[in-house]
């Protein structure tokens, strides 16, 4: 019999508790599969958050560390700065990083922490249910903004790579979704080059990955993904918002 | 190594954690503790180990949350105010089963108080400030030389149990000078070994090691098998000190600087031919109760010196459980007992007067409160007098 | 020996420093010693001052309410320290800058004109030494060769020549109580 695809060996055997269509696991399996490409994975040590991914200690192979909502980054500056020599990561919600973690996220990148934040906007709360997030779009329906985000009340999305991009020490930003192959593909040159910045010690590098919430957004598979290409990437527009890791 | 130097508190407490093995230290500014974080910024690189200004005291101990995950000792000091944004994170690390050290420099509270020291955080230290059933281990020391001390024992019954323990100072031991000496060699951290719960980089083919808050369904099994730990302390690790405890007719309860000050009341009371002794905790969780209700059978009352309204009281009555009488002698808000505000305190513990004893029912007599607003509107009955 | 002590003056006229060295020169002696400043927004102008004790034994509480000793520098500062004072203790009194007189009967007042003997030496900023030494005469508390080994200690970065004026200060106010 010829293997012609694998699980990558940084991913265990646990299955995953994800929603049929949501992100989470394409890019939990990208991720993976650059630990094991860039041969570091005895170096890893991973931070999952309070949300949907809290359980993404189960899931990765390394060493993982499960701390409070949005203090991701916090809690990777002490990891990598006890451990110079290790690959740490902070996988982040849009509440965790951009709501209750805003502090931590901008000054991680205020003191270029040589870490990877993998930011995943879905533009909701998930594991609470569907609640608004920073990132929800304007109009967009959530349980705590019934009648659509109005911005007369609840102001307008936050975008996260244009905002960090003003910060001197964020070294890389890039904004990539999975929810074409094409999409995944790109997604996947992105975060492996977030990690390869912090092999070479570049600095803070961030991936914004935009995610479908089928479950949350009350969609099927098809208008989630419909979603994400018509509502969504206007408002987050995909592509590199900082690459200093050449210079 | 017996050798005394003249030391401030703050910088003492700063050089005996690094001394003790400290690698990692994060804090935001804040008075009176704010010589220790500068100490560290100046000194614990050359030492190999890093130090973070955090953008928040709720940054720092999550900071030292993943210090602590790798097995570096690991600690964090602020100020009362600070140390209540801290608590999310020390709920968390007690949840994780992660050692560290945290020190707080008591000022006045509530809120942002003042800057004065003061006594007002037992409660907070002793009873979790965070949420949950957790404990955290308190020391609490009454001189630089202990401040300079603790650190070590800190991170040793941390690492021991797993989990945080926390150094109870003040803004004045935290400020002051004194004469002192460390009563330990220098510790290389290196040579401590490996701990095998610590995440790490050299996994050598071992299995993942996780560290982690969210318990789920393991909640109740995770919380009672710790509970043991706890038990244990409990059982093994009080610390005290006695001063002419044996033979006294009133037995002085004190923690920290307020200790002193009874000191100087006891030296006075010798004088006047009075028979007073001192019982200090220097574990505040555990808190020492058996041996004090023994020592308390013997005298006639039993005062407590405190910096607060009365908070350690309820322990020492706790601990006495009625067979002697307790009063309170307070200092609330940065008040400063002094040996003369003692000694009168004492004086009417033998007396029946009531000068220098606080109670807070009978600090509210002849006060009558009015509010402004109607609260008349809708009420069903407001339970009073339990019907 | 148990010596409590309160410095007081404005801020700029050296109380704290001189403090920190008196306490320094205790652990010179090998007694026990304690400094506490008054800290804060109180640093910040205004009037400034310390508490010191020096021991042969323990140091009880480093929080001087009741002092054996005080050392005042400025007028606002006479009546504040005072009365605290212990009956019987010692009133050192900087007369260059203070016209009041203590009250109080039941205490021994020194008045030692700091700041112009000072001046006379070549700088004005060190009448707190000139203080210091007044009451190391009277005290006995610590040594005038601890003093100048604690100097060498607490003034770090002070030029030898400095450190010399200050020893000549500490020598004048020493020689000026008879």
């Amino acid at each position: 019999m010829t293997i012609i695809a694998k699980k990558p060996q940084s991913l265990t055997d646990i299955p995953m508790h994800y929603c049929p269509g949501c992100g989470h696991g394409i890019v939990h399996r990208l991720m993976a599969e650059t630990f094991d490409e860039l041969n570091i994975a005895g170096r890893v040590i991973g931070v999952a958050p309070v949300g949907c991914a809290v359980f993404a200690d189960d899931y990765f192979a390394c060493d993982m560390v499960q701390g409070a909502h949005g203090r991701g980054p916090a809690i990777a500056t002490g990891i990598k700065r006890s451990k110079p020599q290790a690959i740490v990561f902070s996988y982040q919600g849009d509440g965790d990083l951009a709501s209750i973690g805003m502090a931590e996220i901008v000054h991680a990148a205020v003191r270029s922490e040589n870490i990877t934040i993998i930011f995943i906007n879905n533009a909701i709360y998930g594991m609470t249910g569907g609640q608004m997030a920073p990132t929800t779009l304007v109009g967009q329906v959530a349980t705590t903004a019934p009648k659509g985000r109005d911005p007369k009340l609840q102001g307008w999305p936050i975008n996260m790579c244009e905002m960090l991009s003003q910060i001197t020490g964020a070294k890389y930003l890039e904004r990539v979704a999975v929810d074409t192959a094409q999409h995944v593909m790109a997604a996947k040159k992105a975060i492996k080059k977030a990690f390869e910045n912090q092999v070479k010690g570049v600095g803070f590098s961030m991936v914004e990955v935009i995610s479908q919430c089928p479950t949350n957004w009350h969609a099927s598979v098809e208008q989630a993904l419909e979603f994400v290409r018509t509502q969504m990437m206007p408002q987050y527009p995909l592509g590199v918002f900082k690459d200093e890791g050449a210079k | 190594m017996t050798e005394k130097t003249l030391r401030k508190g703050n910088e003492a407490l700063a050089e005996g954690a690094i001394r003790a093995g400290a690698r990692f230290f994060a804090g935001y500014p804040i008075t009176p503790q704010n010589e220790v974080p500068e100490y560290m910024s100046a000194y614990m690189a050359d030492a190999g180990g890093a130090f973070v200004q955090a953008e928040s005291e709720v940054a720092a101990i999550n900071m030292v949350y993943g210090a602590a995950a790798t097995g570096t000792r690991s600690m964090t000091s602020s100020s009362s105010p600070g140390i209540s944004l801290k608590q999310e994170g020390i709920t968390y690390l007690a949840s994780a089963d992660l050692p560290c050290l945290i020190v707080n420099v008591m000022r006045g509270g509530p809120g942002l108080g003042s800057i004065g020291g003061a006594q007002g955080d037992y409660f907070q230290a002793t009873r979790g400030g965070g949420n949950g059933d957790y404990r955290v281990i308190v020391l609490a020391p009454n001189s630089v030389e202990e401040l300079g001390n603790f650190p070590k024992l800190g991170f040793e019954l941390a690492e021991k149990y797993r989990m945080p323990c926390m150094i109870l100072a003040d803004g004045i031991l935290g400020q002051m000078m004194e004469s002192m000496a460390f009563h330990f060699d220098p510790i290389d951290p290196r040579a401590l070994g490996k701990l095998d719960w610590a995440v790490d980089i050299e996994k050598n083919g071992r299995p993942k090691r996780k560290v982690f808050s969210y318990k789920g369904d393991n909640l109740i099994a995770d919380v009672t098998e710790r509970a043991k730990r706890y038990g244990l302390i409990e059982k093994t690790e009080t610390r005290w000190e006695e001063r002419d405890c044996e033979d006294c007719d009133v037995l002085l309860v004190a923690y920290g600087l307020s200790s002193r000050a009874c000191l100087e009341a006891i030296q006075k009371a010798k004088e006047e031919g009075l028979k007073v002794g001192l019982f200090r905790p220097i574990t505040l969780w555990p808190f020492p109760a058996q041996r004090l209700a023994k020592l308390a059978t013997r005298a006639k009352a039993v005062l407590a010196v405190e910096q607060s309204l009365g908070q350690m009281v309820q322990d020492v009555k706790l601990a006495i459980n009625g067979q002697t009488p307790v009063y309170l002698n307070a200092y609330p808000a940065g008040g400063q007992p002094d040996g003369n505000s003692i000694l009168t305190a004492v004086k009417s513990c033998l007396n029946g007067g009531k000068e220098g004893l606080f109670d807070l029912q009978e600090h509210a007599e002849g006060f009558a409160y009015e509010c402004k607003r109607d609260l008349s509107l809708g009420v069903q009955g407001d339970c009073k007098g339990g019907k | 020996m148990y010596q409590g002590i309160r410095i007081a003056g404005f801020g700029g006229q050296g109380v704290v420093s001189a403090g920190i060295l008196l306490a320094q020169a205790g652990v010179e002696d090998k007694k026990n010693a304690s400094w506490l400043p008054s800290y804060g927004p109180e640093m910040r102008g205004g009037t400034a001052n310390c508490s010191v004790v020096v021991t042969d034994g323990e140091v009880y509480t480093p929080i001087v309410s009741a002092p054996d000793s005080v050392i005042v520098m400025n007028e606002p500062s006479l009546p504040k320290f005072e009365p605290l004072i212990k009956k019987g203790g010692l009133l050192i009194l900087n007369s260059s800058l203070i016209n009041s007189r203590p009250t109080r009967q039941d205490i021994d007042v020194v008045c030692v004109p700091c700041n112009d003997i000072a001046k006379e030496l070549g700088m004005d900023r060190i009448a707190n030494l000139v203080a210091l030494g007044a009451f190391i005469k009277k005290t006995g508390a610590v040594s005038l060769q601890s003093v100048a080994n604690a100097m060498k200690k607490v003034y770090k970065r002070a030029k030898p020549e400095m450190l010399e004026l200050n020893q000549k200060a500490l020598q004048a106010g020493f020689d000026f109580v008879k």
